[in-house]
């Protein structure tokens, strides 16, 4: 082999840098969060929607609800179920998951998601 | 003929999770597949290193884009064409960093009859640049999956990525600039003749591989979206090799990682080696010093000769005798 040093050296620097997730897996790896739910949630056990469905895509249905009660006025969503609700971040999706730092936040720190709701709305006072 | 097999095995590619990732079928592609990737990845990025450190460079190749140091009143070009090694590393870190070969791309046109037309064409540098650096962009984003806690260049990043604030999850520059450089770049080798004609599928197939990849993600991102804490659970089990395959992730995802793990498992046996290979191309990586400093070809082996010092040993005496000059008496 030619230019021993350098060929081994990059070698190094390759392994290394495309094995650090895993070498810094093997050290340490938090486990996976667990949003609590508040008791008023807990209560209705059904959210606006079903659950798999706020899951992936609440994000899409906050950010229709904004386009739609901002720029068009309309302030009722009315669910799959049938049931009608305020479009409101604070005042319907707040009012139950009261509990931001147990349930918002836990997943989004998770995998490094920051919602910009905050720079509009007022995060709830929690009562700890 | 290559950009249709390209295209169908891709489509295979595509297919294959959509059909197996069910039930049992997510170990096998939500782990094993994976692991067999990444190792494939790394032994075979280091076999094919090893492979080009051991190949010998016979001259020194001072292909080069400047005047070579040579009298002092002629004005060398200390990097297209540096003499030392120093010269050598800014070549280089410019060319990995800002594909300078490719900058110089020249286009020739016949154009009035029998009249060559030669002209600069920035296009592929334009492209591969966005490319390559899109591309790293979105890797680095998916750190946020393969680390806990997650490093804090990781939200830096996606703050500046995202700062247009367009849509949620946010709309994420990187990934557009990506799929339309490597569409840009798919397209050129379709509309340009000459380019065509020089195509093979081993060049379509990582384009349409990398354009799949990039769809996939972008899908999964804003339009068939799947909870991405069970995927970040699922990418942590795997780095720190305590695989768990959790319940109720989108077949997306699937589809997504498979592409994935055929990328990296085919990167060593492809020419997208120019990672690695681009450290050993000797037109960038010799400083040329051929007048300054001998070169010697590391394959030559030890050659039999018979000087004429020995030569006039072995015959001397019969040499005087016939009155031929010697030069040893």
């Amino acid at each position: 082999m030619y230019n021993k040093g350098l060929v081994i050296t990059g070698i190094v620097i390759f392994v290394v840098f495309f094995t650090s997730p895993f070498l810094i897996g093997l050290v340490k790896s938090g486990p996976p969060p667990e949003p609590e739910l508040s008791p008023k949630a807990k209560l209705a056990k059904q959210c606006v929607e079903a659950k798999e469905y706020m899951v992936e895509s609440h994000m899409q249905m906050l950010n229709d609800w904004r386009n739609e009660a901002i720029r068009e006025g309309k302030r009722i969503y009315v669910a799959t179920d049938g049931k009608e609700y305020t479009v409101s971040l604070q005042n319907t999706c707040m009012d139950c998951h009261s509990n931001k730092s147990k349930f918002c936040d836990q997943c989004h720190n998770y995998a490094e998601v920051n919602p910009y709701c905050w720079e509009c709305h007022i995060e709830p006072k929690e009562k700890l | 003929m290559g950009i249709w097999v390209s295209f169908f095995a891709v489509i295979a590619l595509v297919v294959i999770p959509l059909v197996g990732a069910q039930g049992g079928g997510q170990y096998f592609f939500g782990i094993f597949i994976p692991y067999v990737a990444v190792l494939t990845f790394i032994i075979g990025f280091i076999y094919r290193v090893v492979q080009w450190a051991k190949t010998p460079v016979p001259f020194k190749i001072p292909t080069t884009g400047g005047q070579m140091k040579s009298f002092s009143w002629i004005k060398p070009n200390p990097i297209d064409n540096p003499s030392s090694t120093g010269g050598v590393i800014v070549r280089m870190a410019l060319e990995v960093f800002a594909f300078r070969s490719l900058f110089r791309n020249t286009r020739i046109e016949l154009r009035d009859g029998p009249k060559l037309d030669y002209g600069s064409n920035k296009w592929l540098w334009v492209a591969a640049l966005a490319f390559h650096y899109a591309f790293l962009v979105v890797f680095i984003r998916h750190f946020r999956l393969f680390m806990e806690p997650v490093p804090f260049f990781v939200g830096a990043l996606e703050s500046v990525d995202g700062f247009v604030e367009v849509g949620l999850p946010r709309l994420m520059i990187s990934g557009v600039v990506l799929l339309l450089a490597a569409l840009y770049l798919f397209l050129r080798r379709v509309a340009v003749p000459q380019l065509r004609y020089i195509s093979l599928a081993a060049d379509y197939f990582p384009l349409f591989l990398i354009i799949g990849l990039a769809t996939s993600g972008i899908l999964m991102r804003y339009f068939i979206r799947v909870d991405i804490t069970s995927v970040k659970e699922l990418v942590i089990g795997l780095v720190s090799f305590h695989p768990t395959i959790p319940k109720g992730i989108g077949v997306i995802f699937y589809i997504h990682l498979f592409l994935l793990s055929v990328l990296i498992a085919y990167f060593p046996f492809s020419k997208l080696m120019h990672a690695g290979g681009v450290f050993f191309s000797p037109t960038r990586n010799m400083p040329n010093d051929n007048r300054a400093r001998r070169h010697i070809n590391p394959w030559n082996y030890p050659v039999k000769v018979h000087t004429y010092a020995e030569y006039e040993d072995d015959f001397r005496e019969k040499m005087i005798e016939v009155g031929l000059p010697v030069e040893k008496e």
